[in-house]
């Protein structure tokens, strides 16, 4: 017989070592999650899967599952936590979705309409970032970073580069790039690393491309990030 | 002063050198890099990163994650005031802006020669003898306006520090109350021996039978720990002492390396023998890094004894030596797996747990961290055994515990009760007077009022790493909160969503409240926020963060409450306020260049 532990009431099956995310999202049951990938180790950074297993929170990315466990995830609860967390990562950064180009494909705006983020409830940090355009194929607007570390976990393990790096520390935190000169331009970064591609907000965007695909009909335009995370983990 | 070589290139190699190029020593060869100019300029980083085969970014992730290394210029002459609330009641800021008069700068810039930058840091652990500062990594207590004019005048002469009057750098022990570990005099080597005649399963069954618990704060059972190291697979194990003492207000880790250094490594090869260890690293903060020739010397005595090395006290396949890391200024690296990460010569961000340290630690080896107090500890009851030592202290609270006293008392120092002690009796013996407030076991602590003063110093009761802030009644608690709370946006590693802004609002919060422009409405998501940073951050930090804003709203909520005005809801943005950059660059700061004057008047 197959171990199960109960979320939201509901038993769900998992094998040893598995997550408590994993085994959700398998059986069909939608756990938020921003920094986790499936090609990687847990990161436990964002903590938008924060859930409570046997009355503690925990990061259910990070957290394998345990027999008999009952586990609260689509509670007001921890929804409203999860709301609060969209809330932090927007008002730390300066996201202005309607000119940003990835729009309708960005993961954070489509947490924040998953867990109806209808303001943004904390002041503004308007942090300064100046953006980086030196390289020829991709532009870095590190305004919109929210230090999931996908690029620097991908540069450095798929793409055998490390082109980026975390620095900083705190709300000082920051995005840094492998050059003495601070550059882009001036690192061995291509358009088709696969760090080049798996940012879920809008910081690494090709050049010479923009709005190919119309706003309306973008990813998140036509499918809610459950239905879609759901079904790729089916 | 730096180590001005004629060669920077040459002076470079011969850390690297002294390293073995290793990248697990990357910070250790930073912080040394950065004596050659004083910071650590980009092609340096370069030069680093090429000479370990490192990732350049990686290397500049770590060099900004510490408050001490620069990755931009300071000056020659770095004044660092010391930040606890203990420093703010004794007056730096006051000494810290007449410093900055004297010497014609602003604090936190540069002076344009580049002679002297001034600014705070967070507790350097001297609250016994504040307001302190640290010069160049040196520090020096007792400031008062004299002693800040003679420094202002030492540093426009450009004398070097070596010169500079010594008493200026003596710094007390200040012990007022010996017990059973102050008062012990033994001659290093005499506990290791008594528990190798006891072969390592006896030694480790002693401290079965102590009781010992950790004197970090936590609690958690030592001779668990030791146990699970030692039965965890994978060699060679390593114990580390953990002298990150970063807990504002507590400074018992300084005095116990400063005189009782001895007991301090011996309870390291204690644990080595009871774990099968081979490798130690005393992991001391970069504010005690004045303490680290003396350290050396000690372990160099120890080497020479026979009580380090190879076959220890003649017993085959005993070899344990201890290495010291220097951190660099943060907090968070008193955690341990964030503590682990440094040592490896990484940021200091706290691993996911589990798996943890004693199974997989420092490079995935089985790694025991203690705290400072309880491996000397571990001395007491390696030479009178394990029963006596549990008869000591409560039931859940074996043995004696160091309290670091600071704040508004006649007699600061170092205390050593029994387990048990009640706060009332703690506050008798150092002179304390119409006591408002206490605060136990620093900014992450818990801050007890005088109705709980009959609450006693035990795990069960009131837990502490050793620290006790004490605040008379003319102290303001939300002033001492705020303190805190900046403490925690300062030392916030910013790994988790959480933390890194949960922190920054909060500090906002308390700071729209000092402003004068708090409501009601922000109390309730002070609240708010406090409740999601206990919940919901990755590690201890974020946790704590909000503690002393949690138990001073719950206790001294009028401190609070009259600095509100009386709306549900009022901007943080002050719009005179904003002006004033514009007014700075203009040089004006006649009436009419003031908003709110300027309308006042028109009314």
């Amino acid at each position: 017989m197959t171990k199960q532990f109960l979320l939201d009431g509901q038993p769900v099956p998992f094998d040893d070592g598995q997550t408590i995310l994993e085994a959700a999202r398998k059986a069909g049951h939608y756990i938020p999650s921003l920094c986790w990938n499936k090609d990687f180790p847990p990161h436990g950074s964002c903590k938008l899967c924060v859930v409570k297993a046997a009355g503690r929170h925990v990061s259910a990315c990070a957290t394998p599952a345990k027999e008999g466990w009952e586990v609260e995830s689509n509670t007001p609860e921890i929804n409203g936590e999860r709301r609060a967390l969209l809330q932090m990562l927007f008002v730390e950064g300066n996201h202005f979705c309607p000119s940003c180009e990835k729009s309708g494909n960005c993961e954070l705006q489509a947490l924040a309409y998953e867990y109806e983020v209808l303001t943004p409830r904390f002041r503004h940090f308007f942090p300064d970032r100046p953006v980086d355009a030196s390289h020829p194929d991709v532009l870095l607007d590190f305004n919109r970073c929210i230090f999931c570390e996908l690029c620097v976990r991908a540069s450095r393990e798929i793409d055998g580069k490390s082109v980026f790096a975390l620095t900083g520390r705190g709300i000082g935190k920051h995005l840094v790039v492998n050059a003495e000169s601070g550059r882009l331009g001036d690192t061995d970064f291509a358009a088709t690393d696969a760090a080049a591609r798996i940012c879920p907000v809008g910081v690494i965007l090709p050049k010479g491309k923009g709005f190919a695909v119309p706003i309306g009909e973008r990813v998140f335009d036509v499918a809610t990030i459950r239905s879609k995370t759901l079904k790729e983990s089916s | 002063m730096s180590a001005h070589s004629s060669d920077p290139s040459q002076a470079l190699d011969a850390i690297l050198q002294r390293h073995g190029r290793d990248p697990t020593r990357l910070l250790q060869i930073l912080i040394d890099a950065q004596d050659i100019e004083g910071w650590l300029p980009a092609p340096l980083l370069t030069r680093i990163a090429g000479a370990l085969v490192l990732p350049r970014a990686r290397v500049e992730g770590v060099a900004g994650f510490y408050s001490f290394l620069h990755t931009r210029p300071v000056g020659r002459y770095r004044v660092l005031f010391s930040d606890n609330i203990t420093d703010r009641m004794l007056g730096n800021a006051e000494l810290l802006d007449a410093l900055c008069r004297k010497l014609w700068i602003e604090p936190g810039h540069l002076s344009e020669d580049g002679l002297v930058s001034v600014t705070t840091t967070s507790c350097t652990g001297l609250c016994d003898q504040g307001p302190a500062m640290l010069v160049n990594g040196r520090a020096i207590g007792q400031l008062s306006h004299r002693r800040i004019n003679e420094i202002a005048e030492l540093i426009r002469q450009q004398r070097p520090l070596d010169l500079w009057p010594t008493e200026y750098f003596q710094v007390d022990d200040n012990i007022r109350r010996r017990d059973a570990l102050l008062g012990l005099d033994m001659a290093p080597g005499a506990a290791l021996q008594a528990a190798v005649a006891r072969g390592r399963d006896g030694w480790l069954a002693e401290m079965q039978a102590s009781n010992l618990r950790g004197r970090g704060g936590a609690g958690f059972a030592t001779a668990v720990k030791w146990a699970s190291a030692k039965n965890a697979p994978g060699a060679p194990k390593v114990v580390v002492c953990n002298a990150d003492e970063g807990e504002p207000g507590t400074f018992k880790d300084r005095v116990l390396l400063n005189s009782f250094a001895d007991l301090v490594f011996e309870g390291m090869s204690l644990a080595a023998w009871a774990v099968g260890a081979s490798q130690g690293f005393l992991y001391l903060r970069g504010e005690y890094r004045y303490l680290r020739p003396q350290l050396e010397a000690v372990l160099a005595r120890r080497r020479a004894a026979g009580l380090l090395g190879k076959a220890i006290l003649g017993q085959a396949g005993f070899d344990f030596d201890i290495d010291i890391h220097l951190g660099a200024g943060a907090y968070v690296c008193g955690e341990e797996s964030a503590l682990i990460e440094s040592l490896e010569g990484k940021r200091g961000t706290p691993r996911i747990r589990p798996p943890f340290p004693v199974t997989k630690g420092y490079l995935g080896r089985p790694t025991v961290v203690n705290n400072v107090e309880t491996l000397a500890k571990t001395c007491l009851i390696a030479l009178g055994g394990g029963e006596a030592f549990a008869a000591t202290g409560t039931a859940q609270s074996a043995g004696t515990k160091l309290l670091s006293i600071s704040g508004d008392c006649a007699s600061p120092g170092i205390y050593e009760y029994p387990f048990g002690v009640p706060i009332s009796r703690v506050l008798e013996d150092c002179g304390a007077s119409d006591t408002q407030a206490v605060q136990v076991g620093g900014a992450s602590g818990i801050c007890l009022a005088g109705y709980e003063f009959q609450r006693r110093i035990a795990y069960e009761d009131v837990p502490t790493a050793g620290a006790f802030m004490i605040f008379d009644g003319t102290r303001d608690l939300f002033e001492v909160a705020r303190a805190f709370v900046h403490f925690f946006a300062h030392e916030s590693c910013g790994f988790c969503t959480p933390c890194r802004v949960g922190t920054a609002l909060l500090k906002g919060f308390m700071d729209k409240l000092a402003d004068g422009h708090g409501a009601q409405a922000d109390l309730a998501d002070i609240d708010w926020l406090d409740r999601l940073l206990k919940n919901a951050s990755h590690c201890g930090l974020g946790s704590a963060a909000p503690n002393p804003v949690i138990d001073t709203l719950q206790k001294f909520r009028p401190a609070y409450e009259r600095r509100l005005v009386s709306l549900d809801f009022e901007p943080a943005f002050d719009l005179d306020a904003a002006l004033a950059e514009a007014r700075q660059l203009t040089g004006r700061d006649d009436h009419c260049a003031h908003l709110k004057t300027h309308e006042e008047e028109e009314k």
